[in-house]
């Protein structure tokens, strides 16, 4: 399994559009919401845990397609199918690549482009916390999402519109413990929920994965 | 272990291409798979390698003994020849054996990257995977595609010297000569008979 993550990532800083791509989306998305909202900083300042969150999401779902697919084109994946690493094991190492090269990236930026938004300062730790907590889930959910389409032509658009609607309660929950920890309010409640979403997805997503590759490799 | 195969069918897309077939693969011995195109070869293998169940009868010994090479190769354009050996040496928690890569002729391009090799090279290199995997049942499908004369004769080489010869064996969908000392299975007489459908088409039909 690490052979596996060790793989990916070597083939993400090599072939390029891994690291770089999503976050240059992030900046782009984040640097584009005040032109669109206008520059009143209270207004920004209320908006921003919401914009950061789905800006996050979308720039996640944007490398999504590549988990399977590359894999899928050139045989790798029939032949990782058949090796002694089980299908399950295969699905979390392509998450966990799929979180370390899009994910992490997130987290580290959100900060940055926070105070881009006006962010509010007591708002900071908990939208890297937020962050921290709630991306594994959209790289688990996109990983069982990018297995149902792995084979289709143009699977992408397919894509997005089956793992946006799981992606909301992760959203919503990440959202609130922004929003909630730069009001000053306790956020306990949807940091626990949040973190539950994320170890439900990787209780289940690993297994959900790995039962449809099987269906779409026959 | 032997590899067993008991009145097994096998079906792609739904319909059953392959029916009645039985057919044993001692260690150290290799069978030789001949048929037209689209005969159901490479469903054969694949079902072989468990990538699909089959429709009816058994098959013993394969599991986890069996290794599959297919028509791609599996090769990553942007991992060296190097890289892409120990990777699958790994997942299969083997070591490289050193002398790979004269037995498949990569010495000189051990640190090249892949995607700057030609076909043949390419296909040489996803030959080589197979002897860092330590499997002792190798599922080959048409593994000399793009290979020329001299490439073909090192990989009857490595079969028969480092595979056969250590008790390994092979099923071998080719349609060229190898030169090894192996049965041929002609598959045309075990083709199903058109209209007989296979799982879930049936109810339609």
């Amino acid at each position: 399994m690490i052979a596996l993550i060790a793989r990916d990532l070597r083939l993400a800083i090599r072939a390029g559009g891994g690291f770089g791509l999503g976050l240059a989306f992030f900046l782009i998305v984040i640097v584009l919401v005040p032109f669109g909202v206008g520059p009143e900083a209270l207004q920004l300042r209320e908006i921003a845990p919401g914009i950061l969150w789905v800006a996050a999401l979308l720039s996640a779902l944007l490398s999504l397609d590549r988990i399977f697919a590359l894999d899928y084109e050139d045989g790798s994946l029939q032949l990782l199918a058949t090796a002694p690493l089980p299908l399950e094991s295969v699905s979390l190492a392509k998450a966990v690549s799929h979180w370390i090269t899009a994910g992490l990236p997130l987290v580290i930026a959100g900060p940055a482009l926070g105070f881009l938004l006006n962010l509010a300062p007591a708002a900071y730790p908990w939208l890297i916390l937020s962050l921290l907590i709630g991306t594994p889930a959209l790289s688990l959910i996109g990983t069982f999402g990018a297995a149902l389409t792995v084979g289709l032509r143009r699977g992408g658009l397919l894509l997005s519109l089956l793992v946006l609607p799981l992606y909301v309660p992760t959203l919503i929950f990440g959202a609130e413990v922004a929003r909630r920890g730069g009001e000053g309010l306790a956020v306990q409640g949807p940091l626990l929920l949040l973190a539950g979403v994320t170890m439900g997805t990787v209780a289940l997503m690993p297994f959900a994965a790995a039962m449809v590759l099987k269906v779409n490799l026959r | 272990m032997t590899l067993r195969v008991r009145d097994l069918s096998v079906a792609r897309g739904g319909w059953t291409v392959l029916e009645g077939l039985s057919f044993d693969v001692a260690p150290g011995t290799a069978l030789i798979l001949r048929g037209p195109n689209g005969i159901g070869k490479t469903t054969l293998l694949r079902t072989l390698a468990g990538l699909q169940p089959p429709v009816s009868g058994e098959i013993e010994g394969a599991g986890d003994d069996v290794a599959y090479a297919s028509h791609s190769d599996g090769i990553k354009d942007a991992l060296t020849v190097e890289e892409s050996l120990a990777f699958w040496a790994r997942v299969y928690g083997q070591d490289v054996p050193a002398d790979i890569y004269d037995a498949f002729d990569l010495g000189d391009l051990r640190h090249r990257m892949a995607g700057t090799l030609s076909s043949g090279q390419k296909r040489r290199l996803g030959l080589a995977r197979l002897g860092v995997v330590g499997r002792r049942i190798l599922l080959l499908d048409e593994p000399t595609i793009s290979l020329d004369r001299q490439s073909v004769n090192l990989f009857a080489d490595f079969l028969r010297d480092r595979h056969l010869g250590q008790g390994g064996s092979a099923v071998i969908a080719t349609h060229i000569e190898l030169g090894l000392d192996a049965p041929v299975l002609e598959l045309a007489p075990f083709a199903a008979q058109a209209g007989a459908a296979g799982g879930s088409d049936e109810a339609f039909l």
